[in-house]
């Protein structure tokens, strides 16, 4: 059924800066009327969304579904299921599987696996790379025929300025934005958390903002050069912030997007050898926290996309050194910037935006907006809703989370997927 | 004993405070006095078992770690493994809760990690003593350098503590200079900018570049080990490039203050960050801080196996 009537709620659309109290009509998967004087018709399913917002469906840039190769951490079911929980009706699935991303036949495959979970959307990104070596290029004019939405080497950034170059050119050919894991690896190589007076009292290898900032700024180079759209993923210093914002004042075609953690989280935190606080970019400090947030106000930094890294015990429960990298992030992602709202720093407008529009903007997808004839990816959300983070509770098969235990504000009530319920949340407060 | 230690395990100096660390020096006098005796045993810790947990190559701090249990009757079990949670094999949790199951009272931990003494005490019931965590802390031989010091100086008020060489990679400079300044020393290090951590200054440490305006007027000079693997890893030219303009000789040493003693956690590459003459020499404390080092593992063990059915 793909014919749904959302009744009295706030719609909040960033792509045309609605923000007024009514009703939202979906007909096979689009919406096609919106407002305060509607009626619902007669017999369709009518969803109350009284003192709820109703917003263009989240979208995620930044997943990790694992699937294929290494289903026990997430499959593409469970990683949909956890982005519909989080109020994501689109997530864009990173490259970086078994085998990688870099063929029309991984992609082909990604995209029946999406369809058939039957939840949020799936984007994929393909690789830049062959194999993600970093060696040449991959079949990116195969993979952008069969769906793919952008490249990325992700987790492994591209060295070679000159096979970047390539990449810009080639990518550009096929209309794909270029999404670098902006990190010099000869730089961070060995280091497991940010390099800083913590590094140094917890006795582990760091890994310096400049290894970030060195590879954004090359890489604001080589967009000069080529002319290509440039997408920073997980920014996390702030000096590769003032970068961006230097590089879009110049008028280049540069974006980039800040995970969830980073907008909240230090390198402090890794005192405790808490694997939970483990990722790459890894925690920075107080000023890089600052930048962030002042960052994605400004509109410097375009997205919040999550990172959503699950991972087992097996990579986690074991010495912090050992430890894989990343957290999940699908579920706690939209009560952290709706706290931002709660701080001052934006605007319920600006919040949905950074999670909805914006995103979309940026790899040109579907959705992102409530106009009449947009196709009906729509997140309803009680910002008022309190909870408290359980991983047990997760969605995700991933359990890997600093937020364990933390108070929440704000949750995903309906997550509407081309017209359909993919998730619903029961509304009496926990 | 009037003073009580209120900590249930050893994991770093960062936990304590300098009335602890006294606590710990002065009850380490103590025993130094039991590994003096002919017959070098008392039966304060009949009946308790401590594991040594060796999972990184050690002979001299395991050696003391057993004498020490030993010297006061405790069961002490040695366990060594190189096996890491990477490489095929148990991992240290499932090793950790095998352990566990055996009931053991103080576990002694040694690895290659840092935080893996933390680690430990957040899943077994016994005490964690860390004996060294990567490049984190190894705070027994910070206690033992720093009973070593109080018996030459008396005081720590106004010491001036030169630490030299490989600051970045060693857990003994970190739980010294840790002590150290909680005890009121003043620390300077020195070494090549490639070995030397980020952030020193925030912990309240005087940072040169060149060793000999650390040694100047220094109280105590301490070398720390330069491992052969850093000249492996482009950390710095080589070891005869080292040696020339950060090893401590001699004539380096006329610059310290002419009562200076002369210290290094071992085990020491004679010629490289330290000369033979400096380590043999009459200033040299390096053997008194072996034996000390056996006296405030007594102390450590004595407090953590539980001091209830002592005395």
């Amino acid at each position: 059924m793909t014919d749904l009537y959302l009744q009295r709620g706030r719609l909040i659309d960033p792509s045309s800066g609605l923000d007024q109290e009514g009703d939202l009509l979906i007909r096979e998967g689009r919406i096609e009327a919106l407002g305060p004087d509607l009626t619902p018709p007669e017999g369709i399913r009518v969803l109350d969304a009284r003192d709820l917002w109703i917003t263009p469906g989240l979208i995620d840039l930044h997943v990790h579904l694992r699937e294929p190769g290494q289903e026990y951490k997430e499959t593409i079911e469970s990683g949909c299921r956890s982005a519909a929980a989080g109020g994501f009706t689109a997530v864009c699935s990173m490259p970086n599987t078994t085998p990688p991303n870099d063929s029309r036949a991984v992609t082909e495959y990604i995209l029946r696996q999406a369809q058939i979970a039957n939840s949020a959307r799936v984007y994929p990104l393909g690789a830049i790379s062959e194999g993600q070596k970093g060696e040449r290029l991959a079949e990116i004019g195969e993979m952008a025929e069969a769906g793919i939405c952008a490249l990325t080497d992700d987790g492994f950034p591209v060295m070679d300025a000159l096979l970047m170059r390539r990449a810009l050119e080639y990518g550009r050919t096929f209309g794909l934005t270029l999404c670098q894991h902006a990190e010099d690896s000869c730089l961070s190589k060995g280091g497991v958390m940010n390099e800083g007076i913590h590094s140094t009292r917890a006795g582990l290898r760091g890994i310096p903002a400049a290894a970030e900032t060195t590879m954004v700024e090359r890489d604001i180079r080589l967009v000069e050069l080529t002319g290509a759209h440039y997408h920073v993923a997980h920014i996390s210093t702030s000096s590769a912030v003032e970068a961006v914002r230097q590089a879009k004042a110049r008028g280049l075609p540069v974006t980039c997007e800040v995970t969830p953690h980073h907008l909240y989280l230090t390198d402090h935190r890794c005192l405790t050898y808490d694997t939970s606080t483990k990722m790459n970019p890894p925690l920075r400090t107080d000023e890089d926290v600052e930048a962030m947030r002042v960052g994605l106000a400004d509109g410097t930094i375009d997205a919040v996309a999550t990172d959503h890294a699950p991972h087992s015990s097996i990579e986690k429960d074991i010495e912090f050194e050992d430890a894989a990298f990343g957290i999940v992030g699908l579920e706690t992602a939209l009560p952290l910037v709706l706290n931002l709202v709660q701080d001052g720093l934006l605007t319920e407008m600006q919040a949905i935006d950074r999670l909805s529009t914006g995103p979309a903007r940026i790899y040109q997808l579907p959705g992102g907006s409530l106009q009449i004839g947009s196709v009906a990816d729509v997140t309803v959300i009680d910002p008022e809703y309190r909870w408290q983070v359980d991983p047990e509770a997760f969605e995700s098969k991933g359990r890997n989370t600093p937020f364990t235990g933390w108070n929440m504000t704000g949750r995903a009530i309906f997550t509407v997927v081309g017209g359909q319920v993919v998730h619903e949340q029961e509304r009496t407060t926990s | 004993m009037t003073r009580t230690f209120k900590h249930r395990h050893l994991l770093g100096i960062e936990e304590l405070e300098a009335e602890d660390i006294f606590l710990l020096l002065d009850l380490s006098e103590r025993f130094l006095e039991i590994s003096e005796r002919p017959l070098k045993k008392v039966p304060t810790l009949r009946g308790k078992t401590v594991i040594n947990l060796f999972m990184e190559s050690s002979t001299r701090t395991r050696g003391s770690f057993e004498i020490a249990g030993k010297r006061l009757s405790a069961d002490v079990i040695n366990q060594s493994s190189s096996g890491s949670s990477s490489s095929k094999g148990e991992t240290l949790l499932d090793m950790a809760k095998n352990l566990g199951a055996m009931n053991p009272d103080v576990v002694v931990v040694r690895h290659r990690a840092a935080g893996t003494a933390h680690f430990l005490s957040r899943h077994l019931d016994a005490s964690i003593v860390n004996a060294g965590d990567g490049m984190h802390e190894h705070p027994t031989q910070a206690l033992l350098d720093c009973a070593t010091i109080r018996r030459h100086k008396k005081q720590f008020e106004g010491l001036e503590v030169a630490i030299l060489g490989d600051v970045s990679h060693s857990r003994v400079a970190r739980s010294d200079i840790l002590a150290l300044t909680k005890l009121g020393a003043r620390i300077r290090v020195a070494g090549p900018r490639t070995l030397l951590p980020i952030g020193l200054e925030s912990l309240g440490v005087e940072v040169f570049d060149r060793i000999e305006s650390a040694i100047e007027g220094a109280d105590v000079v301490m070398a720390l080990r330069l491992q052969e693997e850093r000249q492996r890893s482009g950390l710095i030219p080589g070891n005869r490039e080292f040696s020339r303009f950060f090893g401590v000789d001699n004539s380096r040493l006329a610059l310290a203050k002419p009562d200076a003693i002369v210290m290094h956690p071992g085990p020491m590459n004679r010629g490289v960050e330290i000369s033979p003459e400096v380590a043999d020499g009459p200033r040299s404390v390096i053997l008194e801080q072996v034996t000390y080092g056996v006296a405030v593992r007594m102390a450590i063990l004595y407090l953590m196996a539980g001091s209830e059915s002592t005395e």
